[in-house]
């Protein structure tokens, strides 16, 4: 099924923009936006709006139709794969599945001083109408803040048994945030601790894609709500096999059974 | 517009804050740490860094602190040994960074000691108050916008780039420029030195580049005619080192919160209690204007359930900017407009909220923060909730008014961000400058009520931090839902006790307004 975007028509491709150029406002200025935008493969291009910026800067509100289409039927989006549930079915399947309590840390790792996305999914008073993970009775939920060092979150999650480790970054300017997150996949690696942990990262310009191509076992956007996390870490836990503490997952392991 | 507020639970709560505020000073005043001293050795004109690129700042108060001498302070260690070797701190301090001198190991005399801090010290204060006369001048000579004063940030990273937006701002309608910080700054226990083009989500506060805004801001406010302020971060480990600084380079405002540092960066209470005491005295001194953080409490904590601890808070630091010499002109206490825009009359809580400070707080230049925790990426909901911001802000006769902007939550601000901001902020301003002059509120309506249960409920919390001491309530986790130990953070290594004969040559003659219009002479 081919499909453009809809401005008042059916596969009309009308769209908006704005952007700004690095020149003064001015008929050349205005015809320059036009033909950009044109040479972008748009077609009936309108400049409707042109701002002064100052400081040699030009402001413009553009519409126009693209004759470019896309086969819906073909499209797929890799997926956080897990059941919703809600609070009480969480904490539930986390008696009947798990049997023991499950240890989530989150952290705002790196530079980042932004703590408000971590803190919607971690504290007690919850986002949105949803309690955080502190306040479920079968997690324990730890939340280290803002600005920890990898090697400070990996001693933590050491110290405390951790199932889960839930990174933030809000902070993404010139990608800042890769090569930490990265770091973070690497010294897991290392410790040979990657495999017991469910990872996962979120964030406002995280997807569940990058959180897979940087590997991790999840990644949350906007819009993300605790249960949404609780829900995937409890069913991934499952799925692994993570459940008993002296199951499998302690056989052989140096850094003794946790 | 007026709400009729119950003038003894505020007078109550007042008088509670203070005595919190006198509380926790007993321990401030017996205390100083590292960051304070390298302060004094600043002033004194110690700049500059090693061939590592270390602050001397910092090189000259850790060899103090190794010869065990940091009880008693940085000035006279210096003025000791300036006088000893007659040399300029400066010298000094050169002396120590090559490794020739060792300050505690200089024989000691404290009379001469003292004479000589204090001839430098009389130099900073004789520059400083030079630097806030000029701001009056220029005030005088240039004029400035109408309140509230439309405060836009820059945050490229790169000074220069920063500089390019910060004019085309001015030129929008910005009244105020800030310089946001590189993340992390506020954890370095020293001041980064030189003009840097290398930030995350902000640029390096440093003393050049503090001198290259200061400079396009004057420009660009010389060919507006209107003067253009600028605002950096005396926060974090850095605290009164950030103050002298921006000072030493006439900035107008500064972002100091008492508690800030605490809660947000998990920097230790007892070191940021000791250094917001000198920063708040160098900016009280230098005619700067405060801003606090309050508005903070609500990205993490509810803003209905919490806004009693915004008022709670603006009472003490309040409290504790007075103690150190602020007069209100100059305390720009933080509150926010984040309500969940779901909620049926958010903008009504919100009026009553900002009316309620507005009048509380008479004298002082509210800082009024946008919304940023219900911002999602829709950037058109996102304008629009900008929209009631403004009109709420310009009702209540807010001092300080910090842009929303649309794509809050996506990017730090592009250029055209600024410019709709601007945009959308004078024309909601100019369309209703005079309303609130002809509007009331229903006598024990909804607004009324609202500021009511908020001072009650502020007064409560307040009764209940005295009864504990602050430094306790900051355990308890009673400030935005975050709990910090008096032990636990970062910088207590830096803390100290004043020996009996600590000297800091500043305190006074700054809370005296020394070489001030209408200060001591």
């Amino acid at each position: 099924m081919e499909i453009r975007p809809y401005g008042d028509t059916l596969n009309d491709g009308a769209m908006q923009l704005s952007f700004t150029l690095p020149v003064p406002p001015g008929p050349e200025a205005k015809e320059a936006a036009k033909q950009l935008v044109h040479r972008m493969g748009f077609e009936a291009v309108s400049v409707v709006h042109m701002g002064d910026l100052g400081e040699g800067f030009s402001f413009f509100v553009v519409y126009a139709k693209t004759p470019t289409s896309i086969d819906f039927s073909a499209i797929s989006v890799p997926k956080v794969d897990a059941k919703q549930m809600g609070f009480y079915a969480i904490n539930e399947f986390i008696r009947t599945e798990i049997g023991r309590k499950v240890v989530v840390i989150g952290a705002c790792t790196g530079t980042d001083a932004h703590t408000v996305g971590l803190d919607a999914i971690m504290n007690m008073k919850g986002y949105a109408g949803e309690y955080g993970l502190e306040r479920y009775p079968e997690m324990v939920a730890v939340n280290l803040g803002s600005q920890v060092p990898n090697e400070t979150l990996i001693a933590r999650a050491i110290e405390l048994k951790a199932d889960c480790l839930l990174v933030s970054q809000v902070v993404t300017q010139k990608d800042v945030h890769i090569p930490n997150l990265t770091q973070l996949v690497e010294l897991l690696e290392a410790e040979g601790l990657r495999d017991r942990l469910v990872l996962i990262c979120g964030g406002p310009r995280i997807s569940h894609e990058l959180a897979i191509e940087l590997g991790y076992d999840a990644g949350f956007g906007p819009g993300t709500l605790p249960p949404h996390v609780a829900s995937f870490i409890v069913q991934e836990m499952v799925r692994r096999g993570m459940s008993p503490r002296d199951g499998r997952l302690c056989e052989n392991t140096a850094a003794s059974c946790w | 517009m007026k709400l009729n507020l119950d003038q003894t639970k505020v007078a109550r709560a007042r008088a509670a804050a203070a005595r919190i505020s006198a509380d926790i000073h007993k321990f401030i005043a017996a205390h100083t740490t590292t960051a304070v001293e390298r302060t004094v050795a600043r002033l004194f004109g110690i700049d500059g860094v090693d061939s590592d690129g270390v602050p001397l700042a910092n090189l000259v108060v850790e060899d103090i602190a190794r010869g065990g001498a940091l009880s008693r302070g940085a000035a006279l260690a210096l003025g000791n040994a300036s006088a000893s070797l007659d040399l300029t701190p400066r010298q000094v301090a050169e002396q120590v960074a090559a490794g020739r001198i060792s300050l505690a190991k200089l024989p000691f005399r404290p009379d001469a000691a003292r004479a000589v801090a204090d001839t430098y010290a009389h130099d900073a204060l004789r520059r400083i108050a030079a630097r806030r006369r000029e701001r009056e001048e220029l005030l005088a000579e240039l004029g400035e916008g109408d309140r509230p004063y439309l405060y836009v940030i820059v945050a490229t990273g790169n000074i220069y780039e920063d500089v390019t937006q910060a004019r085309a701002a001015a030129r929008a309608g910005a009244d105020i420029i800030a310089v946001i910080r590189t993340t992390g700054q506020s954890l370095l226990d020293y001041v980064p030195y030189g003009a840097t083009t290398e930030g995350f989500g902000g640029t390096y506060a440093t003393q050049e580049n503090f001198r290259i805004m200061r400079r396009a801001l004057d420009e660009i406010g010389q060919e507006l005619k209107r003067y253009i302020r600028l605002v950096n971060y005396a926060s974090g480990l850095c605290m009164p080192e950030i103050a002298a600084l921006g000072a030493m380079e006439r900035l107008d405002m500064m972002l100091n919160d008492a508690l800030y540092g605490i809660l947000f960066r998990d920097i230790n209470m007892q070191r940021t209690l000791v250094d917001q005491y000198f920063s708040r005295i160098i900016n009280g001194y230098a005619g700067i204007i405060i801003n606090t953080g309050e508005d903070n409490y609500l990205t993490t904590a509810d803003a209905v359930e919490a806004a009693h601890t915004v008022l709670a808070s603006q009472f003490i630091n309040e409290q504790l900017a007075h103690l150190s010499g602020l007069p209100d002109e100059q305390i720009g206490l933080g509150h926010a407009y984040e309500i969940d825009p779901d909620k049926a009359d958010s903008m009504l809580l919100e009026l009553a909220q900002a009316q309620m400070a507005r009048q509380i707080f008479p004298r002082a230049p509210l800082k009024y923060m946008p919304p940023t925790k219900h911002m999602t990426g829709n950037i058109f909901k996102g304008h629009s909730m900008n929209s009631m911001f403004n009109l709420t802000s310009v009702l209540t006769r807010q001092g300080i008014h910090l842009l929303g902007m649309l794509t809050e939550a996506i990017h730090t601000p592009f250029l055209q961000d600024r410019y709709l901001a601007l945009e959308n902020a004078k024309y909601v301003m100019r369309a209703a400058r005079s309303l609130a002059d002809e509007v009331t509120f229903v006598p024990g309506g909804k607004a009324e009520a609202r500021a009511d249960e908020v001072l009650g409920k502020a007064l409560d919390l307040l009764a209940r931090v005295e009864q504990i001491g602050l430094m306790e309530a900051i355990e308890q986790g009673i400030f935005a839902d975050v709990k910090r130990s008096r032990f636990g953070g970062k910088g207590l290594d830096g803390v100290a006790k004043q020996a009996p004969d600590y000297y800091n040559p500043f305190v006074a003659p700054m809370l005296a307004k020394q070489y001030l219009s209408g200060g001591e002479q």
